[in-house]
Parts: structure tokens; sequence; C-alpha cells
């Protein structure tokens, strides 16, 4: 027993396991915390900021912090809630991002957040920046325009040595994800469809499979992001 | 090559932890690393190519084209614009017949920007081949050039003055001045150095050097403030296989340079306090992290070393205390100012991309390697000998209740007397104009671009960490200049350039509201831009790691102390304005689709 440790999330009693994330842990105790970068088992890098939540008046992002016992947590607050408004807002703007022409609308976590947010039109001015879209590697799309910088490709996508077939360019600004020429010719195909799975949006796309499920019975045109979290 | 490059990447024993000093190698024997060295590179590694891209990519002094034999970085700090930066930037692309950002066709010159160089206080400066050339003038330009098309090697560029103190040594030979202007406990030349490790640390336990450093209060220097002692205690109680001590030299905080100086003046004593900081945390590894920028100390320093090893003071059993073994290596950057950031060190010194990490864990409980580490700045390590030389008390009779000891402080910018200041905490700001002999002061820039700019209803405030906090950075802006467009403005775009770019608040934000506050420079804004600055740069909160935290700064604090100077700029009769340019967009778009523009059909 001495494993569990109690917590509270916008004032509801949780319980967990010592040693998990908060977005973990608040998923078991039936409360939804929105992440863009973190994918369940994998080493969480905290690059959207999506999931920051609010401990002892510090903002923190919950898929990097582990839980502590008698930690109280500020999540679905006004504040909070405005501050991940903002952010899915800034993705918007700082990338080209068209979901009625897009390949993976209804399947896409930021559409998604959009809708969960209820933003209607970004705050922010439209960059429109000029963004490549490569598609040398015959198995796969890498669509700049729509690239969210979270990193999951990244660190899921290796060969059986290990090495990654993705990597970051530059930096600031200017980054970029990139993926590998040689390596990327290589691609098989299955692991081209596990990038294209894992990317939370629609910059990696399987050649020839974009539309293989018909747009409206996606996943989230079915039922708002998050809203089968229960306990 | 593909031998070059094997030895290269052998000399470091086929570890990629090490990529820093191989890249750094490569770039200095090839000029550039190119894709061949890539291949070679990533094959060797056992990495792939874009892996080993990114983190060349990453730094401002990898290239992966030709930067020329003579590669010339000239400084672009708002400082470096007050004293002439535009006139010497023109006479470089005059005589050398190309833009910034260019190489020669003949491979012989090439011309780039950098941000600041830590060289404030003797600007325009600017580094070629890693030698740093300080005070230019058009004039200077000239002789440089035309001596490089002579044939001269860069040390025959420097002309006879080079700078005071030991910029003169042999092994420097720097034109660099180190413009000591007060000296306090750790400037002053009484201390002769090695004597706590030789005479005092014998007797005391690492217990009891901790007990001392925390009885001192002393608190980081670096920026932050962290109690010093309680890191090395949490850090000496972590497991680990081995504990490491990291000395942050990265000085990368526009209008900062004392560690610089320090690092000239008082090597010893830096490394003496490390090796304090090695016994109190039992460590036997301490790493250097200096910025490239001041490459030209490398060899300089590393005679320092060699020196204090022959002496025992670095090596095996030193100060005769058994079992007490602790040396220093030098790892440099590559140009980036978040690898100031503590974790995003560690990452650079692990050889990848300065991306700052999750916090917890802190480098106390993991840190480079995984392992329990302490990082401090400089100037922190310096402070501890002479704490553990005179006891915390004694310490404790400088500065305030709060701030103890002396501060270093880097003052630039419009006053007769630039250079390094040591003083007790505590000093006011209108004390520190009067000293440095800055009349008619417009503002001061406290803590340097991410810290505050204050405006004279404020220079009865304190420097301290309950008021003003400052890592040292101190510039002054007379009367005469445009403080949003020449100061605020340099400040964000060095932010939207050094930013990492992992946090989607960091990497955007400061972005959009540099549009904005360009919007406003170019008349177009309204009063609601104002507000939407205000609220904005709130975002900026939720990124990880002090750079994005505060990259809004140069923007919340103008918008704050110097409220004005924005009012001036907007528009009165106008509630809302696009800022969209009409002209501007038709003639982009035609550019694209090849027709010709005619506004007067219209
Ligand atoms: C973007 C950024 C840059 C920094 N640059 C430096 C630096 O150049 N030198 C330094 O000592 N600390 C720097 N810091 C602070 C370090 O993270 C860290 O707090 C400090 O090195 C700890 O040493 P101290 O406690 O002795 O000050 C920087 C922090 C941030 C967020
Ligand atoms: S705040 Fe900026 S510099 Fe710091 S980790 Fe995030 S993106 Fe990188
Ligand atoms: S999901 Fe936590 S920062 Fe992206």
């Amino acid at each position: 027993m001495s494993n569990l440790i109690k917590f509270k999330i916008d004032g509801v009693e949780c319980m967990t396991e010592r040693g998990k994330f908060i977005v973990e842990a608040a998923l078991e105790n039936g409360i939804f915390i929105p992440t863009l970068c973190n994918m369940p088992g994998v080493k969480p890098k905290g690059s959207c900021r999506i999931c920051t939540v609010k401990i002892n008046g510090r903002l923190m992002t919950s898929c990097t912090t582990p839980v502590a016992d008698g930690m109280e947590i500020e999540s679905n607050s006004a504040e909070i809630n405005e501050l991940r408004k903002s952010i899915v807002e800034l993705l918007f703007v700082s990338g080209n991002h068209f979901c009625p022409a897009c390949e993976k609308s209804g399947n896409c976590e930021l559409q998604a957040l959009g809708y969960y947010y209820q933003m209607m039109v970004p705050r922010y001015p439209y960059e429109f920046p000029l963004r490549e879209v490569d598609a040398s590697s015959p198995h796969i799309i890498k669509d700049q325009n729509r690239c969210i910088l979270c990193k999951r490709c990244i660190k899921t996508i290796k060969d059986e040595e290990g090495k990654s077939f993705f990597a970051f360019h530059d930096r600031g600004h200017r980054l970029e994800v990139v993926l590998d020429k040689e390596m990327g010719s290589q691609m098989s195909e299955a692991l081209a469809e596990e990038a294209m799975k894992n990317c939370p949006v629609g910059s990696i796309l399987k050649k020839e499979k974009g539309f293989n499920q018909a747009i409206g019975s996606r996943k989230f045109d079915k039922k708002a992001i998050g809203s089968d979290v229960k306990l | 090559m593909k031998n070059t490059v094997k030895q290269i990447v052998e000399k470091y024993g086929n570890d990629k932890t090490r990529l820093m000093d191989i890249l750094i190698d490569t770039q200095e024997t090839f000029g550039f690393i190119g894709q061949e060295a890539v291949e070679l590179l990533a094959h060797q590694l056992g990495m792939s190519q874009v892996d080993v891209n990114q983190t060349i990519s990453f730094y401002h002094f990898f290239s992966t084209k030709p930067r020329g034999e003579y590669a010339i970085y000239l400084n672009d700090s708002a400082v470096a614009h007050m004293f002439g930066r535009q006139a010497v930037k023109e006479a470089f692309e005059k005589e050398v017949g190309i833009k910034f950002g260019e190489v020669t066709a003949d491979g012989k010159i090439g011309l780039f920007n950098t941000a600041c160089i830590g060289m404030n206080d003797q600007e325009p400066a600017a580094i070629i081949n890693n030698k740093v050339f300080t005070r230019l003038t058009p004039y200077r330009v000239r002789e440089i050039i035309k001596h490089i098309r002579e044939g001269r090697k860069v040390e025959g560029l420097i002309n006879e003055s080079f700078g005071d103190g030991k910029n003169q040594l042999p092994s420097l030979r720097a034109m660099v001045s180190s413009n000591i202007r007060r000296k306090g406990m750790i400037l002053s030349d009484d201390y002769v150095y090695g004597s706590v490790t030789r005479d005092i640390l014998p007797k005391m336990s690492p217990e009891a050097v901790i007990a001392e450093i925390k009885h001192s209060h002393i608190r980081g220097r670096g920026g932050a403030g962290f109690p010093t002692g309680l890191k090395w205690e949490f850090c000496r109680r972590a497991k680990g296989e081995k504990h490491f001590v990291l000395c942050n030299a990265d000085e990368g905080e526009p209008g900062t340079f004392k560690d610089r100086v320090i690092l000239t003046e008082k090597p010893e004593l830096v490394f003496e306090g490390m090796t304090i900081a090695g016994y109190a945390i039992g460590s036997d590894e301490g790493v250097l992290y200096l910025r490239y920028e001041y490459r030209y100390m490398k060899e300089y320093l590393e005679q320092v070393l060699a020196k204090m090893r022959a002496e025992n003071q670095l090596g095996k059993n030193i100060g005769g205390i058994e079992g007490f073994d602790f040396d220093i290596r030098i790892q440099f950057g590559a140009g980036a100012y978040v690898c100031g950031e503590e974790s995003a060190l560690i990452e650079s010194l692990e050889g990848k991309r300065g991306e700052p990490r999750d916090k917890p864990p802190f480098p106390v409980e993991k840190g480079y390697l995984n392992q329990p580490t302490i990082i401090n700045n400089v100037e922190t390590f310096a402070t501890a000998v002479r704490i553990v030389q005179n006891g915390g008390e004694w310490f404790t009779q400088f500065g305030t209740e709060d701030s103890t000891g002396t501060k270093i402080l880097s003052i630039s910018g419009d006053c007769m007397f630039p250079g390094v200041y040591e003083v007790n905490w505590g000093f006011n700001v209108a004390d520190m104009l009067n000293m440095v002999g800055a009349y008619d002061v417009q503002g001061v820039q406290v803590g340097g671009p991410s810290g505050t700019l204050i405006g004279p209803d404020e220079f009865h405030r304190t420097l301290g960490y309950s008021d003003l906090s400052t890592g040292g950075s101190m510039i002054i802006f007379g009367r005469q200049r445009n403080l949003l467009k020449d100061v605020v403005l340099n400040f964000m775009e060095f932010f939207i350039e050094e930013s990492c770019g992992s946090c989607s608040t960091c990497r955007n934000m400061t972005q959009v509201m540099t549009n904005k506050l360009k919007k406003i420079l170019n008349g177009k804004g309204v009063a609601k831009d104002l507000d939407d600055l205000k609220q904005w740069g709130k975002v900026l909160q939720a990124s990880r790691c002090g750079l994005g935290q505060t990259a809004g700064n140069p923007i919340i604090s103008s918008l704050k102390n110097f409220a004005p100077l924005y009012d001036a700029l907007i528009q009165k009769d106008k509630d809302f304005d696009e800022g969209f340019d009409l002209v501007a967009s038709v003639q982009n778009s035609c550019k694209y689709v090849g027709r010709v523009p005619n506004f007067n059909h219209h």
C-alpha cells in the first residue's frame, strides 16, 4: 500500500502509484489533460506545453512532472484553459494548417483541440510561412507546413540499430523536423505507417493512404477529444 | 579527408558524447563540416546523418558550407550599434565587396553577424578566426582587409596595442582590455592562489566546507540566485557512480563580460573554487564550459591548468589529502546563448543540441551523464575560495542581509568608464551611474535583455536578490537613444535567434510579439496592440526554461516603464489597423506569378 499516493486535481481527490507522471495519473482517475507532444510509454519531452498545469503557483507540464504525495494540481481552470487555447492558436498561426484540404482531418489532434477549446479564429495574426514539402522518400511525405515540432517521430521511428530517421534541424523559429535522405529512401512500409500514425497532425503522410478512411467517420469526427476518458 | 575525420573521432574515443569536440576539430581542420564529413562522422559514430546534422545546425559557429579562409563575425549587440557598428559594417561590405552572410567567390573572406561576444566595453568588436578585434572603426576595417588580401595570417592583423593586464601575456596576446575599474575580494591581488587547497582544505572535512558555504549565504552569481551551499549539499547527498563539477562560462547574456575578465585575470581562483567544490561534493572531475567566443583564451587557460597540475593544485592527492583527486578539462560551446541554461549546458556537454531538460529531475540528482552534478557560475566558484579562506561569517559582513558578499558588474553603454566593477550588494542604481560617469541617462537595462529596463524614477532601487536581481549586466542608455527601435527590437530579435525552438510558446510567441512591435514602430499600431502585447506576453510563462519565460521582458518591461514612448507611436484616430500593406503584398504576389503590378488602374 505504501506505493499508493494521494493527490488532488482541481479539488478532486485522486490516487495513484508513486512515480507516475501527472497526465497518466489523471487519466487513471478519469480526468483528461490535453497533450500533443506526449506519447504514452515514450520518454516525455515537454515541448508543446499544452498539458501545462499549475502547482503551488508554478506552471509545470503534466507530461513530465511526476505526481508527489499530497500534490494539489490546478488544471481545468479559466486561466489554464485560456493558456492552452492560446497555445493551440499559436500552433495554428505559425504553420499553414488548412484543415478542409488535409488528409489527416478528423484524426488530427491539433484540429481536435481547436474544436475542444472552441477556437473560432486565432487571436494572433497568421504568419503564412513559406515551408517545404519533402516527397523524396518512396513511402512518405513530410509536409513542413503542418509540422508542430512535437518530436514524436524523432523519438519513436528508428531502425534496428537505434538510428533515427527523423531529427531536428536548425533552432528557434527556423526549427524543422527533417527526414534522413538515405534512411528515408529505405524506410519500410510498416515503419512509414507507424510514422504517420505517430504524427499528431498531417505532417507525415503515408503515400497513397491519405484518404483510406472516409472523412466524417474518423476518430474525432465522432467524438470530441478527451470525451472517452472515464473512470 | 577520411583518415583525418577518423583520427579526430578516435582522438575522442569514438565517443558520441564528445560530439562537440569532434565537430569543433572537424570545423577547424576543414573550415566547415561538409556533406562528406557528415557522412564519415555519422558512419564512424553509428549515427544517422540527420542526427549529426541536428547538432551541427543548432550551433551558430558550425557550418556545413565554407565560411571563408578568414571568417569575420561582427558583433550585433545593441551596444555595438551605439558605438558605430553600422559604419563598420558598411566598411566591411565595401572593402570586401560582399554582403553580410556571404563568402567571397575566391573563398577567402566571409562576413557574418553574431550575437553579443562579451566585449560590450570595447565595441564594435569582431571575431576573425578565433581572435577578437576590438574598438573597430572604418579605418581599421580597411587596414584589416588590406592585410588579409596581402596574405597576412590572422595574428598579423592585430596592431601592436594589446589589451591591459594579462591580455599581454604571450599565451594570450589579445587586443581585449580587462577594464577593471573597482576591485573587491575577488578581483583583489591580495590572495595567493592555492593557499586554501594547500593550507586550509586538509584541515576541513567536506561537510565543514559545505557548512561554511551555507553559512555565508552566498547565492549563485549566474543570475538565478540559488543558494550555493544547498546546491552542494544536495549533490553531495545524491547517489551516483560519479559526481561532477561544472563551471558555467557560457556568458551569453548580452552585456555581460565579467566572466571573461575573471577568467583572464584570476583563472587560478576559478579553478581552485572548482577544486574545493570537488572536495565538498566528492567529485574528481570538473569541466569548464567556455563559450566559443572566448576560444582565444584556450592556450592560456590550458597553460594555467598545466601549471596547476605541476604544482599539485590539480591531480592526485591534492594538498596532500590522501585520495583527493581532481582534474579539470575545458569544453567549448559553439555559439548558443541557451547553452548557458544549466541543463542545456549539460546536453551540449554530452554532444547534443543545447535543449534544456525538463525539471525535475535537477542536475544535482541527474546531471552530466545522468550523474549528480553541480553547475555554478565562474564568479560563484571564485567567491567560494574567499569564503573557505575567511569563513562564512566573515563573508556576511559584505553586502546586505539577503544578498551577502560582492558582485562583479559588467557596465557598458553610454558612460565614461565602461568596464568591470566589483561592488558590495546593496549598491543603488543612481550611485552606480555616478560611479561610472553616466549623465543624462534615459534608462538602464539591468540584468541584460532577460532582465528589466528601468527609467530614472527607479534609479533609487538597489542591486540585490530582493530588489533588482542581476547576473551583472548593466547597459546604460543616454537620452539620445531610440529605446524601442534600437534596444527593445534588438533584444527581441536576439531571443528569436537564440531560442532552442523546443517550446511552442518560446518558438512562436517571441516572433508574434516582435511582429507586433514592428507594426507599432512602422506607425501602424493602435491602442489595442499595447493591450495585446501585455496579455500575449503571459503565454511565455509556460515555457520550459528561463529563456522563454523572460523572452518577452524587453517589451513587457518597456511597456511598463516607458509607456509614453509607445503612446507616441500609436495612431490616436483609429481603433483598428490590420497593419496590412496592400502595395507590398501585391508586389510580392506579382513576383511569384510573374506579373507586373500596376497600381494606377485602381
Ligand atoms: C537562457 C539562460 C542562459 C543562462 N546563461 C548563463 C550563463 O551564461 N552563465 C551562468 O552562469 N548562468 C547562466 N544561466 C543560469 C544557469 O542556468 C544556472 O542557474 C547557473 O549557471 C547556476 O550557477 P550559479 O548558481 O552559480 O549562478 C542561464 C540561464 C538561462 C535560462
Ligand atoms: S523556453 Fe525556449 S529556449 Fe527554453 S527550452 Fe523552451 S524553446 Fe528552448
Ligand atoms: S504534452 Fe506535455 S508538453 Fe506536450
